[in-house]
């Protein structure tokens, strides 16, 4: 339904965002015109293939813009990795949410700004100018062309060259049964000061089973000698519609260490590409998803590496059960003068029923030749014999499945570093194949 | 204790097991011998209940049980152990985790309480010594990187935390030095006790010095050839198996 996201473009430049600078508007024109000649992607466009956005672009979602009434705060403690005193900002249904936000962010007085972006658009253009649109291009993207016209909130964090940040970041967005059919085009940014050091989480998270739709993008500076590490948590409802773009430029010397854990949504795509921009740069993307019944999960990664001397690491686990169809395409671009770059992907997959689908697909592209690149994609299922070993010692078929299930996922999870976003995660994996197979 | 009867087991098209049949009661140590390749594992495994055989004839009762009908982790937890001639290695599970829940799963079978980590440990450490293994192997992923003797020493140390009644050791003295040849035999001496059994098929007398058995069979083409006292084994060891076994072709 291209036309009803035209209309609702209408509707938003006659009413908020008439006042709006000019070159905000210009955002926004040039997105809505691109999202109406490119129309929503369909399989014959190579990075679409495998994902079918037939059940997004045939619904209609209502835009999500009005700000939700009062939360207890508890209603956030499953999502906090019981870190309550972590400074968050928190979206409810697209929309910043004062109540449930940390309002004195540590590191204010060091020049840490954790704000929302509808409030920066506002009170600060001039910051916003300089940020927004900078990293994420519209080109070819539909559902980025579609953000860029129609975005009205999100998160806006700058971590000060050199600060070092204690404690994670948390950016929590969470949709209720207010949410039913809607959609939220969220736009995040997050620039990471040179020489800096931070932690970023992004959760986007459910309370009950709502239908939407959540179009998401997140702009992502890493400054010279940088290091950021960011997570995104997406543990969504069975009936919700998650389609996410993170855009990462690094700048000389910088790190940027990613890790994406989805269990999903009816289907989500999480696209997560990153620039080395700079030389001695490093990138690690990790991730785990897993799905189940019919639900639909796909993660594509893109590693640019433009400079000499730059190192990534990628290591992705997916497991898929029910009838659950799990894509993954890792692509890794070589520029003819990154000479010396050290890449390494990996795509691990474990299929835990018959009817559960995996579509992998690493692609490299190398133009440079003093380089060390390697890829490798598995595709398998749980192996009997340990099976059978583990049951003879008397532990139930249902415990020895999911222990080794775990087992599987066990390596990429300790990856990550901070200690108790690893132990709920890990926790959750752990849980997940409790009992039937349906999921938590 | 252990009644099988006439059984036979294929594994895909191919029939192993042909017509076995052997008791064992209670405070029995049988030593089942055999050319390579003639059943041994295969029968241990089925009792076992190993899903890649396929038993199609015979019967096994365990305490009056059917145990060809229980799942594998039932006849475990009804107290059998299969020590296996090739243990398994499972990356990512732990030693100390995976023999806490196996356990755990065979004391709440029996309706027991569950033991908590730390009393496990104290647990643990009286068998560590039996079998003379480090506690660091606890932490490592159950069998990855144990040499060839470690893992075989970890099934002992298994067996010692499950206590089984009836114990199927499996070649647990194929490629293992003198002095451990020594502590595994212990170990099993250690456990045996008037109301357990133990079934130990081997291809060397020198086991049975450590542990002497009531009777020793000799299987060949997957069935019971001969079946003697201990003196069996030595006769074998003089021997070998030719004067006992048919050419395969003359059996079809
Ligand atoms: N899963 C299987 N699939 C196919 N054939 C099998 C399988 N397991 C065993 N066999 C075959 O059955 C026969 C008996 O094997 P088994 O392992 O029981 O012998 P064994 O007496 O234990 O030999 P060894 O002394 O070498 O350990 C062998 O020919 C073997 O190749
Ligand atoms: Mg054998």
């Amino acid at each position: 339904m291209t036309a009803a996201y035209i209309e609702d473009f209408k509707s938003l430049s006659s009413n908020g965002a008439s006042l709006e600078p000019k070159w905000l508007r210009d955002v926004r024109r040039e997105g809505i015109e691109r999202f109406a000649a490119l129309g929503f992607p369909t399989p014959r466009n190579e990075d679409w293939h495998f994902t079918s956005v037939a059940p997004i672009s045939e619904a209609v979602f209502n835009p999500l813009r009005s700000e939700a009434g009062r939360i207890a705060r508890s209603t956030l403690d499953p999502f906090t990795f019981g870190q309550s005193d972590w400074p968050r900002l928190v979206f409810v249904n697209g929309r910043y949410h004062v109540g449930l936000s940390t309002l004195n962010m540590p590191g204010a007085k060091e020049g840490l700004r954790v704000r929302d972006l509808h409030t920066v658009l506002h009170e600060e253009p001039a910051l916003a100018m300089n940020m927004l649109g900078k990293i994420s291009p519209v080109g070819d993207r539909a559902f980025t062309a579609l953000n860029a016209a129609l975005m009205v909130d999100g998160a806006v964090v700058i971590i000060p060259a050199g600060f070092e940040s204690a404690v994670p970041i948390h950016l929590v967005f969470l949709s209720d049964a207010n949410a039913a059919k809607g959609v939220s085009h969220l736009r995040n940014l997050i620039f990471a000061g040179q020489h800096s050091k931070a932690t970023v989480i992004e959760s986007y998270v459910s309370l009950g089973d709502s239908h939407y739709f959540t179009n998401a993008v997140t702009e992502v500076s890493v400054e010279a000698g940088a290091t950021l590490t960011h997570y995104k948590i997406q543990r969504e409802s069975q009936r919700a519609f998650h389609v996410h773009t993170i855009d990462a430029k690094q700048e000389r010397d910088s790190h940027y260490v990613s890790f994406s854990f989805a269990t999903g949504a009816a289907l989500s795509r999480t696209n997560i590409y990153t620039n080395l921009a700079g030389e001695g740069c490093g990138a690690t993307l990790n991730g785990l998803y897993m799905a189940d019944d019919e639900q639909h999960v796909d993660h594509q990664t893109n590693i640019v590496h433009a400079q000499p001397n730059c190192f990534s690491r990628e290591i992705y686990k997916g497991i898929l059960s029910g009838s659950a169809h799990g894509v993954f395409n890792g692509k890794v671009y070589v520029h003819p003068i990154a000479q010396k770059t050290d890449g390494k992907q990996t795509n691990n997959n474990l299929l835990l029923s018959e009817h559960a689908r995996i579509d992998t697909k690493p692609q490299l592209e190398i133009y440079a030749d003093d380089v060390r690149c390697t890829h490798g994609a598995t595709v398998g299922r749980l192996d009997e014999m340990a099976l059978f070993y583990m049951k003879s010692r008397g532990v139930s078929a249902d415990k020895a499945t999911r222990l080794l299930t775990y087992a599987f996922a066990a390596d990429v999870l300790e990856t990550i570093e901070v200690e108790a976003v690893r132990a709920e995660l890990e926790r959750a994996t752990l849980e997940r194949f409790t009992g039937a197979s349906t999921a938590e | 204790m252990l009644e099988i009867k006439d059984l036979y087991a294929k594994a895909g098209d191919r029939d192993i097991l042909r017509g076995i049949s052997l008791s064992v009661a209670a405070g029995e140590v049988h030593a089942i011998m055999g050319p390579n390749g003639s059943g041994k594992s295969t029968l241990v495994q089925v009792l076992a209940g190993n899903p890649a055989y396929e038993v199609t004839g015979g019967s096994a009762s365990f305490n009056g049980k059917d145990l060809l009908s229980l799942p594998p982790e039932e006849r475990a937890q009804a107290g059998v152990f299969l020590a296996f001639q090739y243990p398994v290695e499972i990356p990512g599970v732990s030693n100390a985790y995976f023999l806490r829940s196996a356990f755990n799963s065979i004391r709440q079978a029996r309706g027991e309480d569950e033991v908590d980590p730390l009393d496990f440990l104290d647990y643990m450490e009286k068998k560590l010594e039996l079998v003379d293994m480090d506690i660091e192997m606890l932490s490592r992923s159950v069998n990855m990187g144990f040499s060839g003797g470690e893992k075989k020493r970890n099934e002992i140390l298994q067996m010692a935390v499950l206590e089984p009644k009836l114990a199927l050791l499996d070649e647990t003295d194929s490629g293992l030095d003198i002095d451990a040849l020594r502590i595994v035999a212990n170990g099993v001496n250690t456990l045996k006790r008037p109301d357990n059994a133990t079934i130990v098929v081997t291809h060397y007398q020198r086991l049975l010095n450590y542990i002497v058995p009531d009777y020793v069979h000799v299987l060949a083409h997957g069935r019971m050839v001969k079946s003697g006292d201990k003196s069996l084994a030595l006769e074998l060891e003089a021997k070998g198996y030719d004067w006992l076994v048919e050419p395969q072709g003359a059996l079809a």
